[in-house]
């Protein structure tokens, strides 16, 4: 029997990990951190309390049994700590790298009240590496049941719904528009913070579980939704194309060259490999002084790229302070590191032009907390005579982004009144048979809660279809059904092809 | 789905030259005024063409393409019959509203016959009375001539140097349509966005409503990154997804034109990189060929 572990025995200082040195890897691509050695490992592992009441697992959106996959590690028994992880979340190793966890498990661990809290994300993301590197895959006997499931989209939340429907034994298709499935792990997170080895290898376990992915599959232009349901075959569909849309901030000069969407900078540079130019087609000129409007992930990823891509001098402009900044703290901290200069209460009110189209700078005002707005958050103020120019020949917006208007445009499935798509509690959408998750429900979310979103629809569409998972025990206590225990036996339903 | 194999091949001068691919989906779902992203392989850049045709029974779709740079060009050397895209994906952005009107004028300013033309089909199939008028640098350019006509009641062609047709550009066409028939409903315009341009100006003393096609730099094509955001009137639109087609009336063409130039430099060292690699291929292969030669000389 172990001893009880208080937090005066426990180590003390979380333990660190080790990460590329900040001048040589803002030249490089590669990954910033390097991730825990098993010694590591097991070191953070017994930081953790085990508390009896768990806040932890409150604090994850998918409620990851993190006490349990914890004591694992501590064991040493790494498939163990795999195992319970992935009874909730299938992308441990993407998980662990890019939730904020800050906000949400960590955020509330005990071991935080007084310690630095336990590296719940560093100890997530050791297991789901090992994984990837021994090749374990959990692939339960899956008995066919001949339903027909089409998902819409490849990001995290396609990809959990398409895992959780291929293990009840459906016949998955997965349908990306790009040339290449993975959503905005693909093109938007760029490869030193999430490199593509770990996203493959994750589409690959899925490809094991039998899901098919199709993509250059412009869903709604190529077949509707509709479509799919009526003509296709489809018995259920799940829609999870994600947000897009980026915002413009709508000040003159907002279409001058050199001002372009932390999207497309992101896009160019990670899925079409602007940075191997001109090996790879697709350029991404980058500018000498490069300003980054807005502090979030996007916006840390836009900087970061743009150093990495050679820019002499980055700029963050963000109109709250840092105490607001949305970006996952480790983000900003790297960011920080790596030589960005960060410009709080700062707002920009135009563009300025070379005389020929192109972006020669960009005139800012300060800014000042006022009172709390609707978010809460104190709402900045322009500091009247308080204009200023950056000299910049690049800028970046990463303010945030709209629902994507092609459902929309191609479906008759409800939208909400900022068109994101309409759903109810269990995430089925108006049109009977059609569920929906992640970015294009929420807006822009994490990608925990789109994966959590998938699996969430998955259970539904499991409902609607009338199956349910036969290895899951019934937890109805005593209910009966015509008189049957419905706790004694495995019920599936098997269509008849 | 398919594999994108191109199964026709059609040259029509030393630049323009058609494919047509294999893929009956997107034959099926293809309407006017359409577009495809293609990519010619997995280091390409994602490059968007019109859909200039699609024949449901085949099950294909067709591309018109001039070879303007790095990607046109190559595919141009690699699109034989029989070979496959790496990516092609669509159809993509709204179909052109084939409206009531009963009166149509539609514009095709060289390359941009090709994407005009589904349109000219569409309107002539739902009972309009189509004036086609197109224009080309010379006699030498004119393709698809007899495909057009046969699809409109009258045809005006014309040639910068006179040399079949009207002398002049297509503004003179159109100029000359209007004031034969003062009851024109629409006018569609594609081709050079000068072009486009010239003919929004042409129809508007007249008040005639005016439809173009704009082609800005495009990524994804899905709504997503934004770069091909236009200025229509005093608002900004993305063309993949809010377009192509616009009212010509209110297009902001300086601003595409200046936007259009974004990648110059790039766009440059891209194309002198591939031909710089097709000279050492050229050299290696010859090379090679004479060592071969040479080696079966011995035997
Ligand atoms: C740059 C950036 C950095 C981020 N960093 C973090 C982070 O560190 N931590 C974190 O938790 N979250 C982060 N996020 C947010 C997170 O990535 C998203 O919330 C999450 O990916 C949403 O998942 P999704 O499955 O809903 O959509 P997406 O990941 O957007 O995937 C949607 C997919 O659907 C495809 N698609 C769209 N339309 C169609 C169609 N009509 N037919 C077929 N396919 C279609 C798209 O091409 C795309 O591949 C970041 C986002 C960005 C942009
Ligand atoms: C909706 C849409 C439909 C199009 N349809 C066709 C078509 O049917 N046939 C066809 O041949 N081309 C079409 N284009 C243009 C085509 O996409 C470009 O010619 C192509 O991307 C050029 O690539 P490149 O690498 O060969 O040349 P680059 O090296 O990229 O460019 C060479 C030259 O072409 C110009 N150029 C680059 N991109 C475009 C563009 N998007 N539009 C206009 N000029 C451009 C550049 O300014 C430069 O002068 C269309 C574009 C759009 C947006
Ligand atoms: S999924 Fe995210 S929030 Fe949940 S335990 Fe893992 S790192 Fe924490
Ligand atoms: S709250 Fe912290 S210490 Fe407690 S069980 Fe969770 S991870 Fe362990
Ligand atoms: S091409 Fe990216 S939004 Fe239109």
């Amino acid at each position: 029997m172990a001893k009880k572990k208080t937090i005066r025995t426990i180590p003390q200082d979380r333990t660190p990990m080790l990460e590329q040195d900040p001048a040589i890897r803002s030249k490089n691509f590669e990954e910033v951190a390097c991730g825990y050695h098993p010694d590591d490992a097991l070191r953070e592992s017994e930081r953790c309390l085990m508390c009896p009441d768990q806040p932890c697992v409150a604090g994850c959106p998918v409620n990851i049994n993190i006490p349990g996959f914890i004591q694992k590690i501590g064991e040493k028994d790494i498939r163990g700590a795999y195992d319970i992880l992935t009874q909730t979340s299938l992308l441990p190793a993407i998980c662990g790298r890019v939730c904020p966890q800050e906000n949400q498990c960590e955020g509330v661990c005990t071991v935080g009240e007084s310690l630095e809290a336990v590296a719940i994300g560093r100890l997530e993301r050791f297991v789901g590496d090992t994984a990837i590197r021994e090749g374990w895959v959990n692939i339960p006997y899956i008995e066919k049941n001949n339903f027909k499931v089409g998902i819409v989209g490849s990001g995290p939340a396609g990809m959990a719904c398409a895992a959780d429907m291929a293990k009840a034994g459906c016949d998955v298709t997965v349908f990306e528009a790009f040339h290449q499935a993975g959503g905005v792990l693909k093109y938007g997170i760029p490869d030193f913070r999430l490199p593509n080895a770990v996203i493959d290898a994750e589409i690959n376990n899925l490809i094991k579980l039998g899901v098919k992915f199709e993509c250059n599959t412009l869903v709604g232009r190529l077949f509707t939704i509709e479509q799919m349901v009526s003509e296709m075959g489809f018995d259920t569909v799940f829609v999870g194309v994600g947000a897009g849309y980026p915002t413009m901030l709508g000040i003159p000069g907002d279409s001058l060259n050199g001002v372009l969407s932390a999207n497309e900078l992101l896009t160019r540079c990670n899925l079409m490999r602007a940075r191997d130019f001109p090996n790879f087609d697709t350029p991404q000129p980058m500018g000498k002084r490069v300003a980054v409007v807005g502090a979030g992930n996007t916006a840390m990823d836009a900087m970061r790229v743009s150093i990495r891509l050679g820019a002499e001098k980055v700029y963050c402009i963000y109109r709250r302070s840092r105490k607001e900044a949305p970006a996952r703290a480790e983000e900003l901290h790297h960011a920080e590191q790596e030589g960005i200069e960060f410009h709080w209460l700062t707002n920009p009110v135009s563009v300025l032009n070379d005389g020929e189209g192109n972006v020669r700078g960009m005139r800012c005002v300060r800014m000042e907390l006022g009172e709390p707005d609707e978010s809460g958050r104190r709402r900045p103020i322009p500091v009247a005579g308080s204009e200023f120019d950056f000299e910049v020949d690049l800028i970046v917006y990463a303010i945030g982004t709209n629902a994507n208007p092609i459902m929309g445009q191609t479906s008759g499935m409800r939208l909400n009144k900022w068109g994101y798509i309409d759903t109810d509690g269990t995430l089925a959408t108006s049109l009977a048979g059609v569920f929906a998750g992640g970015d294009i429900v929420t807006g822009a979310a994490t990608v925990i809660e789109a994966m959590g979103a998938g699996r969430k629809a998955a259970a539904s569409m499991k409902a609607y279809l009338g199956i349910r998972d036969s290895k899951l025990p019934y937890d109805h206590d005593g209910e009966k059904l015509f008189g049957i225990n419905l706790g004694e036996r495995n019920y599936a339903r098997v269509k008849i092809a | 789905m398919s594999n994108f194999e191109i199964v026709t091949r059609e040259d029509f001068s030393d630049v323009t030259y058609l494919i047509e691919i294999f893929h009956p989906l997107m034959a099926k779902a293809a309407k006017p005024g359409q577009f495809v992203i293609v990519m010619l392989d997995e280091q390409g850049e994602r490059i968007p063409l019109t859909i200039a045709d699609f024949d449901r029974e085949k099950g294909t779709i067709t591309l018109v393409i001039q070879a303007v740079g790095k990607t046109t060009r190559q595919m141009q050397e690699a699109c034989k019959v029989g070979t496959s895209l790496y990516a092609l994906v669509g159809p993509m952005g709204v179909p052109s509203t084939i409206s009531h009107a009963k009166k149509v004028v539609c514009v095709g300013g060289g390359l941009g016959v090709a994407p005009v033309y589904p349109q000219a089909r569409a309107f002539k199939e739902s009972g309009a009375y189509v004036i086609g008028v197109v224009g080309f640098r010379n006699k030498g350019l004119v393709f698809w001539e007899d495909k057009f006509r046969a699809c409109c009641d009258e045809f005006i062609i014309c040639t910068d140097d006179g040399s079949v047709g009207i002398k002049g550009l297509v503004t003179a066409g159109i100029t000359q349509a209007i004031e034969k028939h003062p009851d024109i409903d629409e006018v569609v315009a594609i081709g050079p966005m000068i072009m486009m341009k010239g003919c929004a100006d042409t129809t508007r003393p007249y008040k005639i409503k005016t439809m173009v096609s704009l082609n800005p730099l495009m990524v994804d094509g899905t709504g997503m990154c934004g770069g091909c955001r236009v200025k229509i009137g005093d608002q900004v639109k993305f063309a993949c997804v809010d377009g192509p087609d616009f009212d010509g009336h209110k297009v902001d063409f300086f601003d595409l034109m200046t936007r259009l130039r974004r990648y110059t430099k790039e766009e440059r060292m891209a194309l002198e990189h591939w031909e710089k690699g097709c000279r050492l291929q050229k050299a290696i292969d010859k090379k090679t060929a004479s060592a071969i030669k040479k080696t079966t000389a011995h035997k």
